[in-house]
């Protein structure tokens, strides 16, 4: 594992999402109200492009009839066949011990840190004074 | 062949009404008038055409009159014949057509009431469902409360195709009753005829009609579930009667399935369907619609994943075997009696109480 700078933080807006490759695997990476989380862009059921899926929220119910909606913009749902996935932790909805996408953390450094290492910015020129997105692959 | 073990309970006989006539006596002033000065002839629909080889096997068949429609039939071929210790009597008479509500209302007391002094009263081996004017739902519950304190009715019987799907929150107060005493709801094959029985239209052939009573089934089991009666409802149980069981793996697989992308629309279903209809739906076992070979048959069951939701049933006095065959070939010892006794305990609970005898009305 490693730490790889792939962006600045400005890049990826509250409520964004991007997709990055990071030595050959495609990466959602979100921003979620300020807090960075990271999934493997492939949905286990049949390998869907969880990236261009729905950003959405928890539907939950205490009983039929009675809707709770909580944790708006932290789930996403596979464009393909519309399964949900926690962003935080890669867990599916419907069976989250057994099925759930790779998640990767994500962290925000500052230049200074990132310039010191040891972190891989492949195509990224660092400058101390800015914020930068940094995943763990 | 299966051999029916001692103590089996068959969860799925048809007792007869012998014509309207027999149930006059057990109307009110009213209704016998009206019954007698409409003309209103039986009450048959299209369900079990007396000729029909289905309707009933040729050695159960009356020399005259209806199958099944006297004691002494129904001792000698439904109980004796198969040493069964109890049997489950799903009287199929047509109030479920009527338009009036109070006309349903009062014909369905009539029936229940008919059912407890011309059967229950005379037959301890027999026990009954509780005939209910789904045409209105707190007039099926007024009907249910009259009869529960009656341990020998031990299940709510309601038919597979009606004004509208099961599920709906029109029907709970049904539920409602039935959770409370303890009955299980049992829904039948057969319908009201207000609507074609097929999602299809209305087809030719009664073969056609009979077959898919099976998608029916399907469509009230993802009613049931998707509306939540089952979370409602957790301790109630439903028994799918005469209708078939191969289906079911399939059906399931195809639910849980759209439940994984579209469950946000059902928030309330919160764990996979395929889950909730092995803890609260139950088949009987007649008709056995699986494949000719024991092998295959076992693998079914496999795909069912439970051997908790069949029932022994014989479908009486419908033509679906012959002989004492009612248990396929090739079913484990284990199975088998899970089938003919555990399962049926399991799910009638009444069954394990103390009969009281006399009527509840």
């Amino acid at each position: 594992m490693s730490w790889h700078v792939i962006g600045l933080a400005s890049d990826i807006p509250p409520g964004g999402r991007q997709l990055v490759t990071i030595r050959g695997r495609p990466i959602a990476v979100f921003n979620v109200n300020g807090e960075y989380f990271g999934l493997l862009n492939r949905c286990p059921h049949q390998g869907g492009p969880m990236c261009e899926g729905l950003l959405t929220g928890l539907v939950e119910s205490a009983e039929p009839g009675k809707y709770s909606y909580s944790r708006k913009g932290e789930i996403i749902r596979c464009p393909w066949h519309g399964w949900e996935f926690d962003v935080r932790t890669g867990q599916s909805y419907c069976d989250p011990e057994k099925i759930r996408t790779r998640a990767y953390p994500v962290e925000i450094e500052d230049g200074k840190t990132v310039v010191e290492g040891p972190y891989v910015a492949e195509k990224i020129p660092v400058k101390v004074e800015e914020s930068y997105i940094v995943v763990d692959v | 062949m299966t051999k029916v073990l001692a103590g089996t309970i068959d969860c799925d006989i048809h007792p007869a009404v012998p014509s309207l006539q027999a149930l006059l006596p057990y109307l009110d002033d009213h209704w016998r008038e009206m019954a007698t000065t409409r003309g209103i002839d039986e009450l048959n629909t299209i369900s079990y055409p007396l000729n029909s080889p289905l309707s009933c096997r040729p050695d159960w068949k009356p020399a005259q009159g209806r199958p099944g429609s006297t004691l002494e039939a129904v001792q000698r071929e439904a109980l004796d014949g198969f040493g069964t210790s109890i049997a489950i009597a799903n009287c199929l008479y047509g109030i479920q057509l009527f338009f009036s509500e109070d006309m349903a209302a009062a014909f369905a007391r009539a029936l229940n009431s008919w059912m407890a002094a011309e059967w229950l009263d005379k037959e301890p081996r027999l026990r009954a469902s509780i005939v209910v004017p789904t045409q209105n739902p707190d007039m099926a519950v007024d009907e249910i409360e009259r009869w529960a304190g009656d341990k020998r009715f031990v299940q709510v019987l309601m038919l597979v195709s009606g004004d509208r799907p099961l599920g709906k929150r029109a029907n709970w107060p049904i539920y409602a009753a039935a959770e409370r005493h303890g009955l299980a709801i049992g829904i039948h094959a057969g319908s009201n005829y207000h609507h074609p029985p097929t999602p299809v239209g209305w087809s030719t052939t009664h073969t056609e009609d009979y077959v898919n009573q099976a998608p029916a089934f399907q469509s009230q089991v993802s009613s049931l579930i998707c509306e939540g009666v089952f979370n409602k409802f957790p301790h109630l149980k439903v028994v799918l009667l005469e209708s078939g069981f191969t289906w079911l793996p399939a059906h399931l697989w195809r639910l849980t399935k759209f439940w994984r992308g579209l469950r946000m629309e059902i928030p309330w279903v919160d764990r996979a369907p395929s889950d909730i209809a092995r803890s609260n739906i139950r088949l009987s076992l007649q008709p056995v619609d699986g494949p000719p070979d024991a092998a295959a048959l076992n693998r079914l069951f496999e795909h069912m994943q439970s051997d908790e939701m069949l029932l022994f049933s014989t479908d009486y006095p419908h033509w679906q075997f012959d002989g004492t065959d009612a248990m396929p070939d090739g079913i484990s010892p284990d199975l088998a009696r899970r089938i003919m006794i555990d399962n049926p305990r399991a799910t009638y609970a009444r069954l394990s109480e103390t009969v009281v005898m006399g009527t509840g009305a």
